[in-house]
């Protein structure tokens, strides 16, 4: 009995460990509607700052205050960011908050590696809390019940700043109604640097104090973001005290689960979030979500198909790629290759997101299976690389087909989090089904057939199928079932009151996305000639989401340009210097803030202008 | 559209010039690297210094049969899918004669699959996973480090002199983990009948939620641990297990715990009297590897750690392949490969022709306590040659073609 | 037969009656008003016929079906139009596009992938513009467009599927005085040309006594009078829950 107890004791200090990075993140989440992927970021740099301010103000004495000042450092780094970068865009289409964010933890990763050095950094224990108390004949250390008394302590605090002050009062009133506590003359700018000081101050916070628990090393951030952010939306978003009872669950979950399953971890979280917003579409705490603002800032510009130039354009684009193999080398042709494929992938995204205003987070999931399909038939069933491919997209159609199903119940941020969920299964189930799927040493050997063996020839062949298919998931766009899967985005109310199904109508354009997605990743199988769960990594998802946003979700494909621009930087940049986040994070945050609209909403906008002031010279 | 063509056009005119073929100067010979720098700095770092203490070593005594060695390195990220790019730009872009490098075993056998789609010599460093050499061998593919069996066979044999009856297993979720267990089960149990398996768990890479698994292998009561969990998730792991006694009593048995790159972030809290794989660089007898720390620490001011021996004996090796091959045909390469033997600060090793493995092996020791930092006692050098699998098993596992 | 029954319709949440035991019936051709002070459950009831919202208590009967379990878009495939207080159209289409789109689904054909959208039913898209005053409106952007004309828009939607019955939630709010009579001399013309039931509910007084035939006056969730407009407007009751708002007689909202 006693050691269920103590399991159940440990569970909670895990629990608090969680809730202290993951309230910062609901508060910010909540309030500005910002899904900020720095948040491990500053969480990370909160455990770093921590260390050296402990080795600068001694172990002893200096130990508490070297944590608080920590906190206070992150969240001075935190509103330095929100000021000068996330207040540019807070008008830009949602989700390219993200973009930002996204960006920011790219650049942290490479800065902590220059200034803190590549090795892990063990900070002292606690004073006053090293050793272990007896629980029930256990021992049990004294700082993890530190921990437990921590975090409700938190979660009062932040209730009663939300509850009893008219700082607290005016973030919720923001929540509810930006335009009326604009009106109210408030200054809504602040109210937003404050809330994101404080939740970045939580994250810094959270970080320092597992310095006691960890030490401070290059892949906290990535430990902790998903699960943060998992633990936000199983909780309800904007509700702390949700925060507080998911971080529970998932943690007890975790412990006792351990035990009869011991390789439950590493999909746990994702599963309970998965059953979880099945059952309860707006997470435990959380309300119905208020309508997406589609309409506040974001200008919705028309849709319209190639007119006979655009379409002249794009053929002698075609045909002028098609001449690249001629020209260039071998490794040239593979790096295009690449780079077609990821077109086609950032296409399938965009569909669904921009002419559907689903918002995927998970679209690596379709991505992954295309790759695993192809890759498990020509090796486990020797098919040949044709009826391969076609296996890859079945495949990727079934996945899309049954995980849509759950997903366009729901909407907004909970769809997106739902996304995530099924890919991340998609993912664990690749990594641990070692018989089928190789496990993470994954599927070798998965070559072209001969007659596209060349690097030329399948870079033709990639070029047909995804030149055909991103033409094709235009003319769809264009198409009446295009027309009412934006007619859904535009105005749901609008589109279901003609009679447009919204869940069927979602649900074939999620398979849609997702069959074109997977041919992507079938594609890409045989141009790497191995597959990997990295094809169904959340980094891949937020890679498609990054080329999306990047071309413009205002725009019919802005994603195609984006991926071509995202993918041709990425490889260049890690190829040729040894710090490629940093650089490819600072790019993407320049472009962020000269491009609020994305590069082809960007150019888009400058030739109407252009077109306008030219009408206008005609007529004085 | 004017302007567009305009732009399309210059866009391709540039990368005409870009991509114009590598000039190959005949008085260079170029090795491709490619290696997880940005993914997993604290191993690759030294690592990178040690093949740069060879590369100029090579090439101050000569260079290799009187040409100049180069090394053009490569980040992949910790993707395999950036380090079939990155080869792919070597092998076709920068003209190199040969791939060396990786870490991860995903990695290594990305790129060991793409050696043997173009043909092209590759040496893994790193990579642990014993698929890379047996399963999934291939002709055109050597590793250098050994694999997990091997290690996982060194620590069974301490192991076997243990009393513990009673074993329970802590490994990350993966390959790594789950191959080391299996092997290390599998001898042992061979050796000791006696023994009883009684608890497991399988915490995510770099997830270890340290306290409940500490307790849930507690629970097991075993009398010994074997733990394959190393970097961040080990160093959470002996927090909580020394806080919560789970060690307490217990003989505790971990692979690549001993390695500077694991053992020194733990300081003074490293557990005392683990039995451990592992790189004592200032205990190390064998004369080699005198030399090698000297120049090392010459250059970089600091201590090698195993990353560095792990560099420094892959581009010796390659550069002893070039020699004896005459040529930078992969053909003659892979002949001039099988059964080399090379000279390391381990002391001489052989690349096994059967399985394209070299001997080099690895140290055990016990973790022990020195001014307040954590080091390696009685230790052995074990050979890497005596824990090889038998020709036999090698033709059994490994694709004979 | 009337097109629109209503019989004793309730809806409580969480314990609060927003409304009780309302009915009424609504015949061919026929205006009809629902009016009443803010809060007074205009909305719920609306949303309740258009199938928004699933009545607690009660049955609703379109065209002598009723609608319980069915969904907005049931209920517009029986031939009902529907247009909201705040107009909602699809603003990255054209004022074309847009009623095209409501054609498109009513035509049933809105699943097809491989066909261009923008050239389905055009001349029936231009006979409804119109229809509605907008003809030569029809390539505008739908985000470009006055209030009214949006409104406008949102009539030639609501008649794509040519409805027997209209439910129009405050057709004239945030228009001009002048541009509030037209609207609804138009929507009263086509209703009576054809043959279309109008179930409409509006704040400004003007608008309902002008062009109504029959007013509902609903008061704190419960149906107070029905009759005549001039009727209603003298009954004592409605009076007095107009005095107290204060706004019965108001003519700009």
């Amino acid at each position: 009995m006693s050691f269920y107890f103590v399991q159940f004791v440990t569970g909670l200090a895990s629990a608090s460990s969680l809730f202290l990075v993951a309230s910062g993140l609901s508060i910010i989440f909540g309030v500005t509607r910002v899904v900020n992927f720095a948040h491990g970021a500053f969480y990370m740099l909160g455990a770093y700052i921590g260390y050296t301010l402990i080795d600068r103000l001694g172990a002893g004495v200096g130990f508490w205050p070297a944590i608080g000042l920590s906190a206070f450092a992150v969240a001075a780094i935190g509103t330095l960011i929100e000021m000068l970068l996330l207040r540019r865009i807070y008008d830009a289409p949602e989700l390219f908050q993200l973009l930002a964010t996204f960006a920011v933890a790219l650049v942290v990763e490479d800065l902590a590696l220059l200034i803190w050095g590549p090795s892990d950094l063990l900070g002292p224990r606690a004073p006053g809390f090293k050793g272990a108390i007896d629980l029930l004949g256990q021992p049990f250390p004294t700082y993890d019940l530190l921990l437990i008394a921590l975090a409700p302590l938190v979660l009062a605090l932040i209730w009663l700043i939300f509850r009893r002050t008219t700082w607290g009062v005016l973030v919720r009133a923001a929540t509810q109604d930006r335009e009326m506590v604009a009106a109210l003359g408030v200054n809504q700018k602040w109210l937003f640097t404050s809330v994101f000081a404080l939740g970045v101050f939580l994250a810094g916070l959270g970080g320092a104090l597992e310095l006691p628990r960890q030490a401070a090393n290059h892949t906290m951030d990535l430990q902790v973001i998903t699960e943060a952010l998992v633990v936000v939306v199983i909780g309800g978003l904007g509700s702390v005290p949700g925060t507080f009872l998911a971080a529970i669950i998932v943690s007890e979950l975790n412990a006792f689960g351990i035990l009869v399953f011991p390789k439950i971890s590493i999909v746990l979280v994702f599963l309970v979030m998965a059953i979880v917003l099945i059952v309860r579409p707006w997470g435990l705490l959380g309300r119905a979500e208020a309508a997406a603002r589609t309409a506040s800032g974001a200008i919705i510009s028309r849709w319209r198909p190639f007119g006979a130039p655009g379409r002249i354009a794009a053929a002698l684009a075609v045909a002028f790629a098609a001449l690249l193999p001629i020209a260039a080398g071998n490794y040239f042709v593979g790096v295009a290759t690449e780079v077609l494929i990821f077109m086609l992938y950032a296409a399938s995204l965009h569909f669904l997101l921009a002419g559907g205003g689903l918002a995927s987070f998970g679209h690596a999931a379709y991505f992954g299976l295309g790759s695993y399909g192809a890759a498990i038939a020509l090796k486990s069933f020797g098919l040949g690389m044709e009826t391969a491919i076609v296996a890859g997209i079945v495949l990727g159609l079934v996945g899309a087909l049954v995980f849509g199903w759950f997903c366009v119940r729901l909407s907004g941020v909970y769809f997106a989090m739902l996304t995530l969920a099924f890919a991340q299964i998609a993912w664990s189930i690749a990594y641990q089904w070692t018989d089928v799927t190789g496990g993470d040493n994954g599927i070798i050997g998965v070559w072209p057939s001969a007659w596209a063996a060349s690097p030329a020839r399948f870079y033709w062949l990639t070029l047909a199928l995804s030149a055909g298919s991103i033409a094709l998931l235009r003319a769809i766009t264009f198409s009446p079932f295009g027309y009412a899967l934006r007619a859904l985005r535009d105005s749901t109310l609008r589109a279901e009151t003609i009679g447009i199904e919204r869940r069927r109508v979602q649900w074939m354009g999620f398979v849609i996305a997702g069959g074109f997605a997977a041919l992507a990743g079938a594609l890409y199988a045989f141009l790497k000639g191995s597959v990997f769960p990295d094809n169904i990594s959340i980094s891949l998802s937020i890679d498609g989401l990054v080329m999306v946003l990047l071309g413009g979700v205002g725009t019919v494909s802005g994603g195609v340009v984006g991926a071509a621009i995202y993918r041709s930087l990425s490889i260049w940049v890690i190829s040729h210097t040894d710090y490629s986040r940093l650089v490819l994070g600072a790019l993407i945050i320049v472009l962020v803030v000269m491009f609020p609209k994305g590069l082809v909403g960007a150019f888009e906008a400058w030739r109407s202008a252009r077109t306008g002031a030219r009408l206008q010279g005609q007529s004085p | 559209m004017r302007t567009f063509s305009t732009v399309i056009s210059s866009v391709f005119l540039a990368v005409l010039f870009a991509t114009a073929g590598p000039a190959v100067a005949d008085d260079t010979i170029k090795i491709g690297e490619i290696n997880s720098y940005s993914a997993i700095p604290s191993f690759t770092e030294p690592y990178r210094k040690g093949w740069q203490l060879a590369l100029d070593e090579i090439n101050a005594a000569g260079g290799v049969d009187g040409k100049k060695l180069e090394v053009i390195s490569k980040d992949d990220g910790g993707k395999p899918a950036d380090a079939v790019t990155a080869a792919n730009e070597l092998v076709a872009s920068d003209g190199v004669q040969m791939l060396a490098g990786t870490f991860f075993s995903n990695i290594g056998l990305a790129v060991s699959d793409y050696a043997k789609q173009k043909k092209i010599f590759f040496l893994a460093a790193e990579p642990l996973t014993d698929a890379i050499t047996l399963s999934k061998g291939n002709r055109y593919t050597f590793r250098l480090r050994p694999g997990t069996y091997e290690q996982a066979a060194m620590l069974a044999d301490e192991a076997a002199k243990l009393p513990a009856k009673k074993w329970a297993t802590i490994a990350p979720n993966y390959e790594y983990g789950q191959s080391a267990v299996a092997a290390f089960k599998k001898l042992l149990s061979a050796k000791r009948p006696d023994i009883q398996w009684v608890g497991e768990q399988w915490p995510p890479q770099g997830k270890i939620d340290a306290g409940a698994v500490a307790e849930a292998i507690a629970k097991t009561e075993p009398d010994a641990i074997f733990n394959v969990t190393f970097g961040g998730d080990l160093v959470k792991l002996v927090r909580e297990g020394e806080t919560r006694g789970l060690f307490k009593d217990r003989a505790v048995v971990s692979v690549l715990a001993g390695e500077p790159e694991y053992l020194d972030p733990l300081k003074d809290e490293t557990p005392v009297g683990w039995i451990v794989t592992g790189y004592p660089w200032n205990a190390v007898t064998i004369p080699d590897h005198a030399a090698f720390l000297k120049a090392y620490q010459a250059k970089y001011n600091d201590y090698p750690r195993l990353g560095s021996v792990v560099g420094y004996a892959m581009l010796k090796s390659a550069a002893a392949i070039l020699a004896k091959a005459k040529s930078t045909d992969s053909e003659k390469l892979v002949e001039a490969a099988e059964g080399i033997r090379v000279d390391t600060p381990f002391g001489p090793i052989t690349f096994r022709a059967i399985d394209h493995q070299s001997t080099l092996g690895a140290f055990v020791g016990k973790t022990a306590l020195k001014d307040g930092k954590g080091v390696m006692v009685d230790v052995t050098y074990h050979d890497g040659a005596a824990y090889l699998p038998s020709d036999a098993d090698v033709k059994a596992q490994r694709p004979q073609n | 037969m009337s097109i629109l029954v209503v019989e004793e319709l309730g809806k409580t949440y969480s314990g609060f009656q927003a409304v009780r035991n309302v009915s009424f019936a609504l015949e061919a051709g026929e205006m009809l008003a629902l009016i009443g002070p803010n809060g007074a459950g205009k909305s719920t009831c609306f949303n309740m016929i258009d199938g928004q919202l699933a009545p607690t208590t009660g049955r609703i009967a379109i065209f002598g079906k009723s609608t319980a379990g069915m969904t907005p878009g049931d209920i517009w495939r029986l031939g009902v139009g529907r247009t909201f207080q705040v107009a909602a159209t699809f603003a990255s289409m054209t004022v074309a596009e847009n009623v095209q789109m409501a054609l498109i689904s009513h035509h049933a054909a809105r699943w097809l992938t491989l066909r261009w959208a923008a050239r389905r039913h055009v001349a029936e898209a231009e006979h409804l513009l119109d229809l509605v005053g907008m003809a030569d409106q029809g390539q505008r952007s739908c985000g470009e467009l006055a209030y009214g004309d949006l409104k406008r828009l949102e009539l030639a939607i609501a008649l794509a599927n040519d409805p027997k019955l209209l439910l129009m939630d405050e057709p004239a709010a945030g228009m001009a005085p002048r541009e509030r009579h037209a609207v609804m001399d138009l929507t009263a013309r086509i209703a009576r040309q054809r043959g279309i039931g109008v179930l409409f509910t509006e704040h400004d007084m003007d608008v309902v006594f002008g062009h109504a035939d029959r007013v509902l006056v609903l008061n704190r969730g419960t149906l107070i009078a029905e009759g005549a407009p001039h009727a209603v407007r003298a009954n004592a009751e409605v009076q007095a829950v107009y005095l107290g708002a204060g706004s019965l007689y108001r003519t700009h909202t």
